[in-house]
């Protein structure tokens, strides 16, 4: 099968449902002519011109909103929103508008939206520019979430995202976008909900999400050449969750770390960490635990900074007490 | 009182609609007062030729974005009072189901986008909704309603440029009725605030928004203009709300006199100057104005009982609608 990039992926799943759908249509910051800082919208204004690859001012709540009220009336907008970050400054339009026209017009309003934007950290970006805030958006009820772990789901999760009739946010690891992946030729769409088991195991499930996922993986190699086996999943969207799947899998492994690049202290991990005790405590021969970013403002200095995220090493190192029946101090 | 060109069945239904809005606020308020509605609302009464003159400029395929002052704006663009009697008390025939209550009902199917509970916060909706419109080459007008006090927010400001840059087919509204909540609009808001609007470029204009025809007239220039390509537009409307910020907020007089909302009462009246109006022209009588009025009165009424009779929502709705299929 053909390799192509994570940028690649997103483009071209972008471009597929603009040329399927003609209310499919793109705004942000720098995404005509320059195809975003990142470039992965490149060559879509040349296809589809400006009425659909429309540049915004610098003005995240205004396109945002805007992208609402689109959506609201038959379009189906995708924002580009250029980082994370940013998140923060269209917490109204998104969570207080966008989250909300379907449940308090009695479901006659529907809001089919994407907002595509990043996260990651270890870019040398510092405070601003360096966030997972996932769980930020994961928390309101009305929003969808997904988190492509490699371009294969990139591209899969999009057309999924572009053809559902809800907001959707999807965070894309910005230090993943030249990795490449088999994507095949012919169309494929990701359900949402649906977690994919990358690798099986039967001591331990590694649960993570978009660029853990390779941490996870990774830890796996390494605890392999040790002799425990552990599985590692990805539940590809945590809005919605595929419980069932990552419950199976604690059943058969009673042991589980869940990974995430957000902070650690009411993250991703520690709702996944949560509903895995509630539910299968009694498989359970080790604590759940948690693996976030630190709770510190990203820092610039690489030397601090690579210390903030989850590592393969120190998955590793907590696997292998988990399974050796250490408690482990999670911070 | 300024003229447009409409014929009498229009003057009429003007005049209809707004004692619609008045009635349903009288009834509203005693709901309020009887403690039979959950919450608190925004009053509209005092500003019906505002909702009225410009919704009547508009067919059904025209937007509007709504308030939490937002009753005025629900019945000029269609509502009925039976389900917006249920939302407000909670039904399940309401217009939301009881999900939004007085601050986001809004008939959908007349092209009423939603009132909008956060100050300024449906500028983003209108304006996305005239960029869909130019995108799809569609002759729709969306109008964002707002109050003076939304002029604050720098959402507006944001969208006013694009909306400017890409000519879309919008019309911001402010209803400016003097306070921004509890405080007078000259405290918090500085210079003009139609240069705001002139600063993008776009042609910004005041009118008395308690004169429905001036207030129709100019609404239907521009709707005609903006259906062309030529908008956006911004209106200030000058009008004056005679409630408090809400139903609860009784004891006002640290904030604006007896005597200033009187004199608006009294001779500034929207629907009062219109009903002399109509009377004055020949297009209806005293007499036929009064049954118009006890028809409505008896609409409200029969709406209200229907509306305190009618079932609550199951409670298995309660996680309904939280997400589309």
């Amino acid at each position: 099968m053909r390799e192509i990039t994570l940028s690649q992926a997103v483009n071209e799943a972008i471009a597929e449902e603009m040329r399927r759908d003609g209310t499919v249509f793109l705004m942000g910051e720098d995404v005509a002519e320059a195809g975003t800082p990142f470039k992965v919208l490149s060559g879509l204004v040349e296809e589809f011109g400006t009425e659909r690859v429309i540049d915004t001012p610098i003005s995240e709540p205004g396109f945002v909103g805007m992208a609402v009220g689109a959506a609201m009336t038959g379009a189906r907008p995708i924002v580009d929103l250029m980082f994370g970050d940013f998140i923060y400054l269209v917490m109204d339009q998104l969570c207080n508008q966008a989250a909300k026209q379907h449940y308090m017009s009695g479901g006659k309003l529907t809001v089919p939206m994407v907002l595509r934007t990043n996260m990651g950290a270890t870019r040398r970006s510092a405070a601003q520019h360096s966030q997972s805030l996932q769980a930020l958006v994961a928390h309101i009820p009305g929003l969808k979430v997904a988190m492509p772990s490699s371009a294969y789901e990139a591209k899969g999760l999009m057309k999924t995202a572009i053809r559902d009739n809800n907001p959707v946010v999807i965070f894309e690891d910005k230090l993943m976008y030249q990795d490449k992946a088999p994507v095949p030729e012919e169309e494929y769409l990701i359900p949402f909900g649906e977690a994919h088991i990358k690798r099986e195991g039967s001591d331990i499930t590694l649960i993570a999400t978009s660029s853990m996922v390779q941490v996870a993986e990774k830890a796996a190699e390494m605890l392999a050449s040790e002799g425990i086996s552990a599985e590692v999943i990805d539940p590809r969207t945590i809005v919605p969750l595929d419980e069932a799947t990552l419950l199976d899998s604690v059943r058969k492994t009673s042991r589980a770390i869940v990974i995430d690049e957000g902070h650690q202290s009411y993250g991703v991990t520690a709702e996944i960490a949560s509903r895995l005790n509630e539910k299968a405590f009694y498989h359970l021969d080790a604590p759940v635990l948690r693996m976030g970013a630190m709770d510190v403002p990203v820092p610039f200095s690489p030397a601090l900074e690579d210390t903030t995220v989850p590592t393969p090493e120190g998955v590793t190192d907590n696997a292998r007490r988990l399974c050796a029946g250490e408690m482990i101090d999670a911070a | 009182m300024a003229k447009a060109k409409t014929n009498t069945e229009d003057y009429l239904r003007m005049y209809a609609q707004m004692v619609r809005i008045r009635t349903f606020e009288d009834n509203a308020n005693q709901l309020y007062l009887s403690a039979k509605m959950p919450g608190l609302t925004h009053m509209y009464s005092g500003e019906e030729a505002v909702a009225v003159g410009i919704c009547e400029a508009l067919t059904d395929d025209d937007r509007i974005t709504s308030t939490h002052r937002g009753h005025g704006h629900c019945v000029a663009k269609g509502a009925e009072f039976k389900q917006m009697f249920c939302e407000l008390l909670g039904k399940e025939e309401g217009y939301c189901r009881g999900k939004g209550g007085s601050m986001h009902i809004a008939d959908q199917s007349h092209g009423n986008l939603g009132a909008n509970a956060i100050v300024g916060g449906s500028m983003g909706i209108a304006t996305g909704s005239a960029l869909r419109a130019k995108l799809q080459g569609s002759d729709d007008v969306t109008v964002c309603f707002f109050g003076d006090g939304a002029t604050a927010q720098g959402l507006w400001y944001e969208v006013m440029n694009m909306a400017a840059l890409w000519q879309l087919p919008v019309i911001y509204a402010c209803e400016n009725n003097g306070y921004s909540e509890y405080t007078r609009t000259e405290e918090i808001a500085a210079g003009s605030i139609t240069a705001r609007a002139e600063a993008f470029g776009i042609e910004a204009h005041q009118v008395d928004g308690q004169d429905v025809l001036a207030v129709n007239g100019l609404t239907r220039k521009l709707v005609e203009r903006a259906r062309k390509g030529e908008g956006p537009f911004f209106i200030e409307l000058m009008t004056y709300r005679y409630h408090g910020h809400h139903v609860g907020d009784i004891n006002r007089e640290y904030y604006r006199s007896k005597d200033e909302e009187k004199d608006w009462k009294e001779n500034r009246d929207p629907i009062v100057r219109f009903r002399s109006w109509l009377v004055a022209e020949g297009i209806a009588t005293e007499e036929e104005i009064e049954a118009m009025n006890a028809k409505i009165e008896t609409d409200a009424s029969e709406a209200v009982a229907y509306a305190e009779a009618a079932p609550y929502p199951d409670m298995s709705e309660v996680d309904m609608h939280v997400y589309a299929d």
